[in-house]
This record gives C-alpha cells, sequence and structure tokens, in this order.
C-alpha cells in the first residue's frame, strides 16, 4: 500500500520538534457488511488475567476475520429490552477458528464488563458486530513498535501473537506499563520482544516509575527498513504522555497510531 | 430480541435527551483523538474556506474572533457510544463564515479538514442554520489542546468525530467525500437520533 503525506504546513510538536502536517492513513479497507451486520456471539470459556481482568473466549461462527489492532462493538440486551454497547478490541490474533478473544478490565460500576466479571458463564450469548476500523490495525508487513498501558496491552498481544503464529521476522517490539506485576495482563506471555515499566509496585531491583525518554529512545535507535510504524493504546492521559515521547525521541508523527480508552 | 441472561443494566432514568444506544458519561469526558495532540498555539492556527464558493477566504485568530460571537448550550454524541448533557462551547457561527464566503448553489457537501491532517465530511444542510460553529472555548475557558484547542469544528447533532479538533479548514463540494472515519467504514452522515454509526447503518 502506498501512502503520501502532505509535505505542507510546518506544525509545531513541542519544544524543538517540528513535524509534517500529516495524513493519518487507513492501513486495510473494512467491509461494511460486517461492520453493519450483529451476530451471536456464545462464550464458550473465560481465564483469569489478572486480579481486575479476564479474557473471554467467544464462538462467533460467521466471524469475518480481523486483523491484530482491530475491534468490535459488543450488546448486551435486558429483558425489558434494555440495551448496553461497548467497543472492546480484539485479543486474539486472527485463526479462522471461528472464535475471538476478549480481555476486559473490570471497570467499577461498569454495566457491560460488570456482566462479564460477575455474571456471565460458558454457554451465554452476547451479540457482536464487527470487525471495525482498519486505522489501528497492523497486517504483519511493517516493523511495529506497540507502546501500552493497563488494558492498552490488548489489541498490541493481538499483534505480538500474530507475529508469533505466523513467524513473521519483520521486527517487533512492544513497551507496556502496568501498576505492578501483578497488575501486568498476559505477563506469563510476554517474551524478548518486549520490555515492562511498573508504575507503583515493582520486581525487586526493578525501579518504581512512569515510562520515559530512556524506555523509548533505544527502541527508535534501532531503526529497521522502512522505520518503525507505532501503535499506542491506553488511557487518554497515558496515550498523551507516550505518544510525546515518540514524538520527542524523532518518530514521525504520521506514523503514530493511536487509540484511547473511552 | 436476543436477550442476555442476567443482565439487567443501569438503572433506567427515561432521558428524552439521550439518543438510541448511548449513556451519559456524567462529568467525563473521554478524548479518542487517533492522533497526537498538536501543540497549536493561537497564533498558528487559521481556518479557510474553499472550493465551491464566490470567495475563498482564510481567517487569522483575531479575524475570527471579530465576528459576531455565538455560543451552544446543549449536548453531544460520540459514537462510541457515550453523550455528555449540558455542555458550553463558545465561538462563532459558520453562518458568519459562510456569509462571507458565499457559497455557490452547486455545493452539497463539505470536507473538513485539521490541523493535523484529520478529515471529516459531512452535508452543507447540517453545517448552515445555525446548527454548527467554530469554537474555541469549553465552559468559559479556552478549548484544551486534546480536545481540540485553540479551536474545532463543533456540529453537535451528528456524532463527535464530525466535529473535526484543530479545525483548519472546509472545502465545499459538490459530492460526498468521504474523510478520516468515514473511510475506516463509519457513516457517511452520523446522526446518532437515526443511530448512523457504520456505513450501512
Amino acid at each position: 500500500m502506498t501512502e503520501t503525506t502532505t509535505p505542507a504546513l510546518a506544525i509545531p510538536f513541542g519544544p524543538g520538534v517540528t513535524a509534517r502536517r500529516f495524513a493519518v492513513p487507513g492501513r486495510i479497507a473494512v467491509s461494511p457488511q460486517a461492520a453493519t451486520a450483529w451476530q451471536t456471539a456464545t462464550l464458550t470459556g473465560i481465564r483469569r488475567e489478572t486480579p481486575h481482568a479476564a479474557t473471554f473466549r467467544l464462538a462467533v461462527p460467521r466471524w469475518a476475520g480481523h486483523l491484530p489492532g482491530q475491534h468490535l462493538m459488543l450488546r448486551l440486551t435486558a429483558e425489558d429490552g434494555y440495551t448496553a454497547q461497548r467497543h472492546y478490541s480484539m485479543a486474539s490474533a486472527p485463526d479462522g477458528s471461528g472464535h475471538i478473544e476478549l480481555t476486559l478490565d473490570h471497570v467499577p460500576d461498569g454495566e457491560v464488563s460488570g456482566w462479564f466479571h460477575t455474571v456471565a458463564r460458558p454457554g451465554d450469548t452476547v451479540e457482536v458486530r464487527g470487525p471495525l476500523s482498519g486505522f489501528f490495525a497492523w497486517p504483519g508487513d511493517r516493523p511495529a513498535l506497540l507502546l501500552g498501558a493497563g488494558s492498552g496491552i490488548v489489541p498490541l498481544m493481538s499483534m505480538v501473537r500474530h507475529h508469533r503464529a505466523r513467524g513473521l521476522t519483520v521486527p517487533l517490539r512492544m513497551l507496556v506499563s502496568a501498576r505492578s506485576p501483578g497488575e501486568l495482563i498476559y505477563a506469563r506471555e510476554l517474551g524478548p520482544e518486549t520490555r515492562t515499566v511498573f508504575t507503583r509496585v515493582a520486581p525487586p531491583n526493578v525501579p518504581v516509575g512512569r515510562m520515559t525518554a530512556a524506555h523509548v529512545a533505544p527502541l527508535l535507535a534501532e531503526q529497521p527498513p522502512g522505520g518503525w510504524e507505532a501503535y499506542v493504546c491506553g488511557s487518554n492521559g497515558f496515550a498523551e504522555h507516550a505518544s510525546r515521547l515518540l514524538v520527542e525521541a524523532g518518530q514521525p508523527v504520521e506514523r503514530i497510531r493511536i487509540e484511547r480508552f473511552g | 430480541m436476543n436477550v442476555t441472561r442476567g443482565f439487567t443494566g443501569r438503572p433506567r432514568v427515561h432521558d428524552p435527551g439521550l439518543p438510541p444506544g448511548q449513556y451519559d458519561a456524567g462529568d467525563d469526558w473521554p478524548v479518542l483523538s487517533a492522533e497526537v495532540t498538536p501543540d497549536l498555539a493561537p497564533a498558528d492556527w487559521s481556518f479557510g474556506i474553499d472550493g465551491l464558493v464566490e470567495r475563498p477566504h482564510t481567517w487569522d485568530w483575531d479575524a475570527a474572533h471579530a465576528l459576531p460571537a455565538s455560543a451552544y448550550d446543549g449536548d453531544i454524541h460520540c459514537v462510541t457510544g457515550w453523550s455528555k448533557f449540558g455542555v458550553r462551547f463558545g465561538g462563532v457561527s459558520l453562518d458568519a463564515f459562510f456569509r462571507m464566503v458565499r457559497p455557490h448553489g452547486s455545493a452539497t457537501h463539505v470536507l473538513a479538514r485539521s490541523h493535523t491532517g484529520y478529515t471529516t465530511g459531512l452535508p452543507l444542510a447540517d453545517l448552515t442554520g445555525g446548527r454548527a460553529w467554530i469554537v474555541w472555548e469549553y465552559d468559559g475557558a479556552p478549548l484544551p489542546p486534546e480536545h481540540g484547542g485553540p479551536a474545532r469544528l463543533l456540529v453537535p447533532h451528528l456524532y463527535f468525530w464530525k466535529s473535526a479538533k484543530w479545525i483548519a479548514g472546509l472545502t465545499l463540494l459538490d459530492h460526498d467525500e468521504p474523510g478520516f472515519w468515514e473511510r475506516n467504514g463509519y457513516h457517511a452522515r452520523g446522526n446518532p437520533w437515526q443511530e448512523q454509526r457504520y456505513s450501512g447503518d
């Protein structure tokens, strides 16, 4: 895919940093049919990840397939017809199995995540539509630099899993921030591609603190052919912080894709 | 109807201001931009209208502020599901800008563009008649950068991705031109009352 950026109009992006106007190009075409049709999804398994997060495996027989980084819309319906719908990123890599996995934080007072964490059991059905949006998708083609915090790791893990499952050789690095080792989702699955930052509690001899330029600079120092495509996912506060670190370290703004919770 | 076992949901508050499938975000105002928030000073901001108009024009910060002030008091609705009630934005009605550039009769659509390169497409009719603004104030204070400051487009009767942050300009067209989210599968118009979230809704 060829992308063009417009080298017009210089915009200041912080002290000493000037970025070109950019075109935030999409990555893939999206099927309007898949985006429109609601499908029944059947819960087939629940796997605890951390005290606050669990993975929910769903059978979606007519699932059109997705790319890592895409999300879906999920809908719950009460007996009186009341519905609640939320966007969630796919955690699983595309595997053609007719199953997808979502990893959900238990949000305080969250009516949808609360149902999943306290009521749901295998055999229950919900409705989904998707996959949605190509902006945050990673087809596995370009070198990928992934920065996430909290459950922001979820779409990034789909990319890591895809990279492994396909035996891709394109460079992929992940930098994730968690409050503590116990709150680090997918801790057992993380490999040499991942560095972790702990903001509240860290293992012995590991510093506690926020993600800093010192974490990001070494990643940008190793420039793969064609440069990195950066994917940032987390709260708005994290996304603002991490994207600024990337810009200050020299990552072009038009190659920073951001997915914020909300 | 596909009832979810054991799902009761939040207490039902009948709110005629809440479009279908939306919930009240209360005091939260989520930020969902897909790009890096630009550090754009008012002095570097400009807003232009071109395309199918008699007199294309570009306003800088002071020239835009010299136009008659206009405020929006009401609600906003995001396609991800939240709505926010009782917000107050201050700026200038788009009608004031259109009066100066004089749209051609052949203009039917608009492609709005941001200083970041973000774009969104809308019917021209949704931007006229006192229903759309260029705003630089929120709740009496300067609009924060992550919410589109120094100035954004405001089209509160459509889903909020149409209200382009860091607004740079409008191009009037005689056809619908999909913008950033519209090319990513989202609806061409985005009316929350008809739940036009995705292309095909």
